[in-house]
Order: C-alpha cells, then structure tokens, then sequence
C-alpha cells in the first residue's frame, strides 16, 4: 500500500498519460506501416501485386487503358507487394488516414 | 507420415487410448482431414515433449465411438468434429448435437467435401490384347 | 435438496473480451456445474487455408488471435520449414526470439489489467495497460504495426532491428523494469486481492495432468512442462527458467503469470547481447508436401499445428488448437463449488481467448 502512495501522488502531480487528440497529434514513427502508395509513372502493370495480394484489394487493369486501384478498407498493409514489385514503385507511407 | 504413428481401426481404438491414458499421456487434440473417399483422423498424445500419435481410416458414413468416456477433454474437439465434418459420434460425454460451433442458419458441415459420386466398377476383360 | 437455476454467463459481460457463454446451474450462491457454450465469433479460418496459396496464409494465422498474433506466424512459418526443410539463419531465429517475448509482456500485461478489471481494481488496471502502451509503441517503432507485426515469413524474417532499434529495445526493457518492480508486489502483495484469489478455483495436479491443461494453468497446479524447453528458434542458445506454483489456485496463477513476465525481459536482454550477425532470411523455392505438426508455447499455453500439403502452392489442411481451447476443460472443473461472484475472477484466471479457440 505505500508503494503506491508515490504513484498517487505521481498521478495527481505529474502529466497526464494521454495525449490532447485531436489537437496534439504524435508524429508517426519511421518505418512504420500507414497506408499503401503507387508511383504510377514508374508502374509497369505488370500485375505482380495483385497476384501476391493477401486479401484480393488491388486491382490491375491491363489493354487497352491500363490502370491500377486498390480497396483501401481491404488493405492489410502487410507489405507482400512491396517486397515483390520489380520496379519498386510501390512504398508504405508511415502516416495512416486522409 | 507423422513420426511415433500407430494405425488403428474403430475396435481398436478405445484400448489403445486406454493404454495411452493408463501410461500417463496427455491428450493434445485429434485432427481430421477429408480425402475425398475416406476420412483420416489422427489423435495426438503428448508425453515430455514427444508427440505419439493414432491414425484411423474412416469411411465416408461410419461412425466413430468417442473417447470422451477416456479422456473428458476429448469432448469438445468431438463436437467440432461432428459440427465441421459431419462425422457421427457415438457415446459422447456431452452432445450438442451439431450445435457446439455452428448456429441455426450456418452451413451444414462446411469443411467436409461434397461426396464425389462412386466410380463405376471395372469391367472384367477377357485376355484379348487390343 | 434445494431448487436448482440455471444462469447464462456471458456472451456479454464486461470482464470477457471475447463473447463465451457458460451456463452456470446454480444452488443458492454455489455453482453446481457449468457448461460452455462457443460459436459467436466462428470464422472458418481452416476453410479459407484452400483459397490462399502457403505464403499468404502466414498473414492468415497471424489474424486468427489479436493478442498472440505474432507466435501463430511463427508456429506456421516453422512448419512450413520443417516440411520443405528449409534452414532458417541463426539472426532470424533470434529476431523471432526478441519479438515472442515482447509479445509475451504485451499479453501478460493485459490479461494483469483485465483480471484486476475483474475485482474492481481500476488503478492496476490503468496502470498495467499505461505500461502496455509502451510496449505497443516499442512493436511500431521496430516492426512497424502495434499489435499484428507481419514481420515473420516462411524463411525468416521480412524486417530486420537496427541497432537504433535494439538500444530502444533495451531502454524500454529497463523502464519496464522499473515498473514491473513498483506495482507487481503491489498486486501480489495485496490484502484484497489475496481475499478473493487464495483458495477460489482450485486445480489439483491431478486434475490438471488428467484433463491436458496447458501454460500457465499447468504450472500454477504444480506441472513443470513449458515447450519453450526443447529449444526451437534459439531458445536453446538464450536459455529460461521455467516458473511454477503449488497451490493450483487463481493466486497461484497470477504469481506464475508475473514470474513469467520478469522472465521475458531477462531473456530479451540476453538474446539482445547474443544477437548474430547475417541474413535476416533465406528464399524459399517449390511448395509444400508431407504432413508435419508443429508447436511453439503462446503466453496461454502451448499451441498445436497440424500442416498437410499435397505438392501444389494451396496447403491442403491447416488444423489449429490453441492453448485456451485445451483450458476449457480444466475450467469446467474448476467451477463447481464456488459462488457466483468468484465465477468472473475464475474465467479470467485461465486468460481466455476466444477468438482463438473458435478460429
């Protein structure tokens, strides 16, 4: 018990333990796996990703207009595409959201 | 082929599980996979790290005699048996009757395949080289 | 002979994170029997294993438990080695080491708040999931995701932990250190707490050896058995002392489940200083064929593999039983004789799992 009478009075005294979301926000850490980008201009619609995809979220579109989308909701943000693209266009972004 | 596997048939079974429980093994789970004409059930007993293991070829409509009265913890495993596969088992401890896992609306038997048609029986030749 | 009820425990229940239910027959106040009800979070796991070809099931496992996500990826990627007998290099089966064990403190700091939850101890409850937060944090900055790390492949690892990242590793060992040392005498020291765990759930060694408990339910009753001891993924070369009790009670429990995690930050120290140098990971070529079990002790217990592949990339059955799955049993016969409000601190004693028993 007066063990944690230092930690009461370190929780009354100190600062909170939460941040003031959403007006303070944290920066997100490096390496840290957000959200999925393509550098189109690089891409060669190869179709690689789409075949390695865990969860079926991207979509490549081949002849005659090439494209390529994926479903953001279905992403995992695992990365398989990343490591298999051969023309390394795709990358992981650290920030999450918008 | 598992390393330590015994095969056994359905009479043979309870006595060996017996054997194993009276030696003091630990019952770890039994696994069921559906190859199409039979299934093959694999019960998995562990003592000091070493897993020993009883294989059991069942075809497509027998039933199979539970090891609940044995082991009690066997109960529940049976019971996802009997919900997953549709495997018929006898003299369980506790029957949820095809109720453990799923619920009224689910599948029936989800991960059982669906039963091929029999092949038809080989005509008998009669020498002739062709 | 009194009038028996039967009341339904759960699905709901604000102690339970995941839904069960137990119908419980009660005398008066005392449990008379209990009996487990499962399926509200069935999600056909097993099933989905056809669809996906070996490499992406290793994300598959990793989602059949949020809680012990990262030791499901690391119980399936040594199977799929052990059947295509691929030699993993000695710096990922360390890296894998590393990641266990902050997984392990992460699971055992949670389940700490959720039981102290349970008795209406808010204050540990925060503060054990403050030092949670931590935890998690140090699992971005290293692995890059807070709770699923998707850092394990067949093969390997897929990222590797500069030395940045192992300095970090280490500040946050030492932080946790102190902690650990302010509020775990705390919880094991505590009249209240010892009021409404000593003597509440009892499981005889017997009991526990008869109905295969397994984890810490097996060493709080007395059973030495820990699967970390026949040393896969150097384990061997870091080397732990397997943590018992006697008593197979609920306080039994919480003092195997504490001892556990000082241990994990002793062995993380350890793997960090005998960490190798070279490949994080090696190609894998062909598919898989033959059939292998493979285990590896989560923080619930020890949890089992069945892989069977036929040659094409699909595997062909991919059988999970988890350690909660094996407590069900001994938790049926932990119930009866206690009285309806020590039913809580019982369920949660065994850390229940669900999403893992019902895949």
């Amino acid at each position: 018990m007066a063990n944690m009478i230092k930690r009461v009075f370190s929780n009354l005294f100190g600062r909170p333990a939460t941040r003031l979301y959403p007006f303070t926000r944290r920066e997100p850490f490096v390496g840290s796996r957000g959200r999925l980008q393509n550098d189109i201009d690089k891409c060669i619609f190869c179709g690689m990703c789409q075949r390695r995809c865990p969860t079926d979220a991207i979509v490549v579109g081949k002849k005659p207009d090439k494209s390529w989308t994926f479903d953001r909701y279905r992403c995992i943000v695992c990365g398989y595409c990343v490591e298999v693209c051969p023309v390394k266009c795709l990358s992981l972004d650290p920030k999450h959201g918008d | 082929m598992l390393n330590n596997e015994l095969p056994v048939t359905r009479d043979t079974l309870l006595n060996e599980v017996a054997a194993r429980r009276h030696q003091g093994y630990r019952f770890v789970t039994v696994t069921c996979v559906d190859l199409g004409d039979r299934f093959d059930i694999v019960y998995h007993f562990d003592k000091d790290y070493v897993l020993h293991n009883l294989r059991l070829s069942l075809g497509r409509t027998e039933e199979l005699p539970s090891i609940s009265p044995i082991f009690f913890a066997a109960v529940l495993v049976e019971n996802e048996l009997k919900d997953l596969f549709g495997i018929p088992v006898t003299d369980l401890a506790i029957d949820y009757g095809g109720r453990f896992l799923l619920s009224e609306g689910s599948p029936v038997a989800p991960q059982r395949k669906p039963d091929a048609t029999p092949a038809q029986p080989a005509q008998p030749t009669d020498g002739a080289v062709k | 002979m009194s009038k028996r009820t039967i009341i339904p425990f759960g699905p709901q229940h604000p102690v339970l994170p995941e839904p069960i239910q137990l119908r419980l027959v009660m005398e008066e106040e005392r449990v008379v029997e209990a009996l487990p009800a499962i399926g509200y979070i069935h999600r056909g796991l097993e099933k989905l294993v056809e669809k996906k070809d070996f490499n992406q099931c290793v994300f598959l496992a990793e989602r059949v438990c949020g809680i012990c996500s990262f030791l499901h990826s690391v119980t399936y990627s040594q199977g799929i080695e052990e059947m295509m007998s691929v030699a993993v290099p000695d710096r990922a089966k360390f890296l894998r080491l590393i990641w266990g064990e902050i997984h392990r403190v992460h699971s055992h700091l949670l389940w700490l708040g959720l039981l102290a939850d349970s008795f209406g101890f808010e204050n540990v409850f925060m503060h054990a999931w403050r030092c949670r937060e931590k935890v998690l944090d140090l699992m971005e900055k290293t692995a890059g995701h807070r709770v699923m790390l998707g850092t394990c492949c067949v093969g390997g690892v897929r990222r590797d932990i500069t030395d940045e990242g192992l300095a970090e590793v280490l500040r946050v060992v030492d932080e946790l250190q102190k902690e650990f040392d302010e509020f775990v005498p705390v919880v094991l020291n505590d009249y209240s707490i010892k009021q409404r765990t000593i003597g509440v759930g009892k499981l005889t060694k017997e009991q526990a050896a008869e109905l295969g408990a397994v984890g810490p339910v097996a060493r709080a009753s007395g059973i030495a058995r820990d699967f970390r001891e026949t040393g896969y993924a150097a384990y061997g070369q870091v080397g732990f002392k397997i943590v018992t009790a006697t008593s197979g009670d609920c306080y039994a429990r919480i003092q195997v489940r504490c001892g556990e995690m000082y241990e994990c930050l002793e062995m993380i120290r350890r793997a960090v200083k005998a960490l190798p140098a070279g490949a994080i990971n090696v190609a894998v070529k062909g598919n898989p064929s033959g059939e292998v079990v493979s285990r590896v002790e989560q923080p619930r217990g020890e949890v089992v593999y069945y892989l069977k592949g036929n040659g094409t990339k699909n595997l062909e059955r991919m059988r999970i039983r988890t350690p909660t799955f094996a407590n069900l049993a001994p938790l049926l016969a932990m119930l009866p004789g206690c009285e309806l409000a020590d039913v809580p601190v019982i369920v949660l004693s065994i850390d229940p799992c669900i999403s893992c028993t019902e895949r």
